[in-house]
């Protein structure tokens, strides 16, 4: 009679703790936020920014290391394979991650990986040195019509945000401008200031980090950037262009639907600090917030759009 | 440049942390695999608490220390402890092998030490004007200089020209698997996931150096090194009057290595060749490149700490990182709130000045700090037993290759591509060669595509390749290097001949 007590005792705490765990998920610990490229880029400043304020609000450490290699390729092949309890999470980008598995075999898919939270976009811009003949859009755009091919533009990679930026804006005006990629938009905005090239398809942030010794023509943003009121969007300059290279966390797939949603409510919760957003916003990036549940629908919409752009300019089949 | 900077980077705190920095460093940059790359990320959450200018000399010291710290290995084991080491092989290794690992250690140091001085110096005095060194430089000088470094397997392979000639073809050729970092097409992968991350410079360093190190030491019965009457301690009076009697060959390697760390593409690894490259074109007839000549290792080690100040300039004064680790002191630098980029200099001039002035006390804490690590580096690889150094080292380059991205893949390659260069060793091909190609390909391959598209866009190929100045020099140099050894050693027989 006791034993059986005990018994039941047991399979009912048993019972308890099993379907404690699995409604509540919790960290143990500090956790790995993966970052598949080099330190130094976006993706890394980006994820050193969230690193004191994941402390502060959730009492452990978020400890960031690098998984470099084949453009991303090489940590997103392995995001799956890693434990899924909510311990380990990893940077993702856009397009990156639907240009790259649209290309060849690359290890994973788009609709494989457990996205969770975009969190920022670094929005498209078309820089050019503080010196330069172009003072504005307009003045690029009739010297690129007058001259088929002779303004060269640097940007980062091929296939990139900013290339496929290019092949829109060179599609939506009719001009040809000639693309140049570099290793990164360090190397890209080096060649501006240098003038190797004549304009720059950039970010917002290089107008940020270089100030004056550049001037941005116009930004890809539904509205101007806080940093640069003077700057127009694409959209007043009647261009409609929005969008840029986005930044976002995904969790392995085997990770539970409530790690899932734990995760994308805490790092809603820290896009939502106010001087987290401050933070963003003077490092020249701009916030964005679809968390788990939207992110179905973003991820199709922008989906169907790269594949589009990427097809028509042959970098796909 | 006031007092107050120089005495607020006195402070016993930023002291104790250049000191710090500088041991730190030391250490990690002696362990092959771990990068000064790799200690400044996993630093920097430390220094986000501090403040700036704190934060920057801890950085910096480190820095400073792990460029330096890569020597030991190179000189005592022929495995660079960091890329920036390659060239510190060619004569360190040689030395230590007949005896002289203790000289060859103390030379490093103080090779270094003049070299992070005059880096450090430049970028006291000179950074605004040397800054433009970094812009003057396009995909088309890159090209050439990434050609110019390639010549120098010319001069390492000495009467095996053609061996030397394969080895760096297949070093460019292993350089272009997997993703092309800027073209992004897949290449040469056979639909293996593996390679998609292509052959890394530090794994392959690990490879090809320090396996096939090992694998003789198994091999053969003799000691590591040899030691001649016990173990002395490190030489350092001897070292100093080396080093004192090379002055012009430390300070052309030191300007040399402070150049070309101002240009962002390039690094330790490059500006060592180079100097390495320069003091063996300028060698007197006595000289043995090759075969433990001190200059050698002094060219190499006054070049890659020079790279610390020099790649600081760019990146202090157009936020452009000279060199990776400056790209993770950029990204710290945001994080606490400076503006970087132009107006750097003149909004945070007393956290760039402080800065300075603590990257210089560091240099020189690194006098004492480096001979006595080294001291201690050199007793322990040549006393303990070869039974306890083989499992150890082996173990270290395993744990070395892993830590560069958590990928047990990379560490099958690594050993896989030791094992070839034990193997391809034995029909007289070396390692060097290869990994000059597989270091050089990359910056080769990239400026000839970006010129060739700029070229092609402006209508003037000939004048992209061919017609800027410093394009020129650049090709100048590099016939010189290809064509004087030819020359010589043809002016040579011929007397040799007329003697008879």
């Amino acid at each position: 009679m006791l034993r059986r007590s005990i018994l039941k005792a047991g399979a009912a705490m048993a019972l308890t703790m099993t379907f404690g765990t699995s409604a509540q998920a919790e960290l143990n610990g500090p956790v790995n936020y993966v970052i598949p490229f080099g330190p130094g880029g976006e993706s890394d400043i980006s994820a050193r920014l969230q690193q004191p304020f994941f402390k502060d609000k959730f009492g452990q450490d978020m400890v960031v290391n690098y998984q470099p290699g084949g453009g991303g390729a090489v940590g997103w092949a392995s995001l799956n394979g890693l434990n899924g309890d909510g311990q380990t999470i990893m940077g993702i980008n856009l397009p990156h991650i639907v240009i790259k598995p649209a290309q060849k075999e690359v290890g994973f898919t788009t609709d494989g990986l457990n996205a969770f939270y975009m969190f920022h976009f670094t929005p498209d811009a078309i820089v050019v040195p503080a010196d330069s003949a172009y003072q504005t859009l307009a003045d690029l755009v009739a010297d690129a019509k007058a001259n088929p091919g002779q303004v060269t533009m640097s940007g980062s990679g091929k296939a990139s945000a900013n290339h496929l930026a290019q092949i829109k804006f060179d599609k939506m005006t009719g001009a040809l401008t000639t693309y140049v990629p570099f290793k990164g938009t360090g190397a890209s905005t080096t060649a501006l200031l240098g003038n190797q090239v004549k304009a720059q398809w950039g970010y917002t942030t290089v107008g940020a980090k270089q100030g004056e010794a550049v001037r941005m023509l116009a930004v890809a943003m539904e509205e101007r950037h806080p940093l640069f009121p003077d700057v127009p969007t694409f959209k007043e300059l009647g261009y409609d262009m929005v969008g840029g290279a986005y930044r976002g966390i995904a969790l392995p797939n085997t990770a539970s639907a409530e790690t899932t949603q734990m995760w994308s409510d805490m790092i809603g919760e820290i896009n939502a600090d106010p001087a987290f957003r401050q933070q963003m916003l003077d490092g020249g990036f701009a916030l964005l917030d679809v968390d788990a549940a939207g992110m179905a629908d973003f991820m199709a919409a922008r989906t169907v759009e790269y594949l589009n752009d990427a097809r028509e300019a042959g970098l796909i089949e | 440049m006031e007092i107050g900077q120089f005495l607020s980077a006195m402070t016993p705190l930023n002291l104790g942390l250049a000191l710090f920095g500088v041991i730190a460093g030391t250490i990690v940059g002696s362990i092959p695999g771990l990068t000064a790359t790799m200690a400044l990320a996993i630093l920097v959450p430390i220094t986000f608490s501090m403040e700036p200018a704190s934060a920057l000399i801890l950085l910096g010291a480190i820095y400073t220390g792990a460029i330096y710290g890569g020597a030991y290995a190179a000189i005592l084991l022929n495995t660079p402890g960091t890329p920036s080491a390659i060239a510190t092989t060619f004569d360190g290794y040689p030395m230590a092998k007949r005896g002289d690992g203790d000289l060859a250690v103390a030379l490093a140091c103080f090779a270094s030490v003049v070299g992070g001085m005059v880096g450090a110096l430049a970028l006291l005095f000179l950074a605004p004007p040397l800054s433009k060194v970094a812009l003057a430089f396009g995909p088309i000088e890159y090209f050439w200089l990434s050609i110019f470094g390639l010549s120098l397997i010319a001069s390492l392979s000495e009467g095996n020209l053609a061996k030397g000639l394969a080895g760096g073809a297949f070093g460019m050729i292993l350089s272009t698997v997997g993703v092309a970092e800027i073209s992004a097409d897949i290449r040469l992968t056979f639909g293996s996931q593996t390679l998609i991350g292509g052959f890394g410079v530090v794994g392959a360093l690990i490879g090809l150096y320090c396996i096939p190190v090992l694998i003789d030491l198994v091999a053969v019965p003799d000691r590591h090194l040899k030691v001649e009457g016990g173990v002395r301690s490190v030489r350092i009076g001897e070292a100093f009057g080396i080093a004192m009697k090379s002055k012009f060959n430390l300070f052309r390697s030191s300007v040399i290595g402070t150049l070309v760390g101002i240009l962002p593409g390039a690094g330790g690894s490059v500006a060592g060749l180079v100097a390495y490259s320069e003091a063996k074109r300028t060698a007197k007839p006595h000289q043995k490149f090759g075969e433990g000549e001190p200059d050698g290792i002094m060219a190499t080690e006054s070049a890659n700490n020079a790279t610390v100040g020099g790649g600081f300039i760019p990146t202090l004064v157009l936020g452009i990182p000279g060199t990776p680790p400056d790209a993770i002191v950029l990204g710290a630098l945001l994080i606490q709130g400076v503006r970087t980029g132009p107006a750097m200099f003149t909004q945070s001039g007393s956290i760039v000045y402080t800065f300075i002035y603590g990257l210089i006390i560091a240099t020189i804490l690194m006098l004492p700090a480096g001979l006595l690590i080294g001291r201690y580096a050199y007793k322990s690889i040549v006393t303990i037993p070869k039974a306890v150094l083989v499992p150890t080292v082996g173990f270290m380059t395993i744990i070395g290759t892993f830590a560069i991205r958590n990928s047990i893949s990379d560490v099958v390659i690594m050993i896989c591509l030791g094992i070839f260069g034990w193997v391809v060793a034995r029909f007289g091909f070396k390692a060097s060669p290869i990994v000059l190609g597989l270091i050089l390909g990359p910056i080769a391959e990239q400026g000839f595509v970006q010129g060739w598209t700029i070229g092609s866009a402006i209508n003037d190929l000939p004048g992209m390749f061919f017609g800027r100045p410093i394009s020129q020099a650049i090709l100048a140099f590099t016939l010189i290097t290809l064509i004087l050894p030819l020359v010589l050693s043809r002016r040579q027989r011929k007397s040799a001949m007329e003697a008879d």
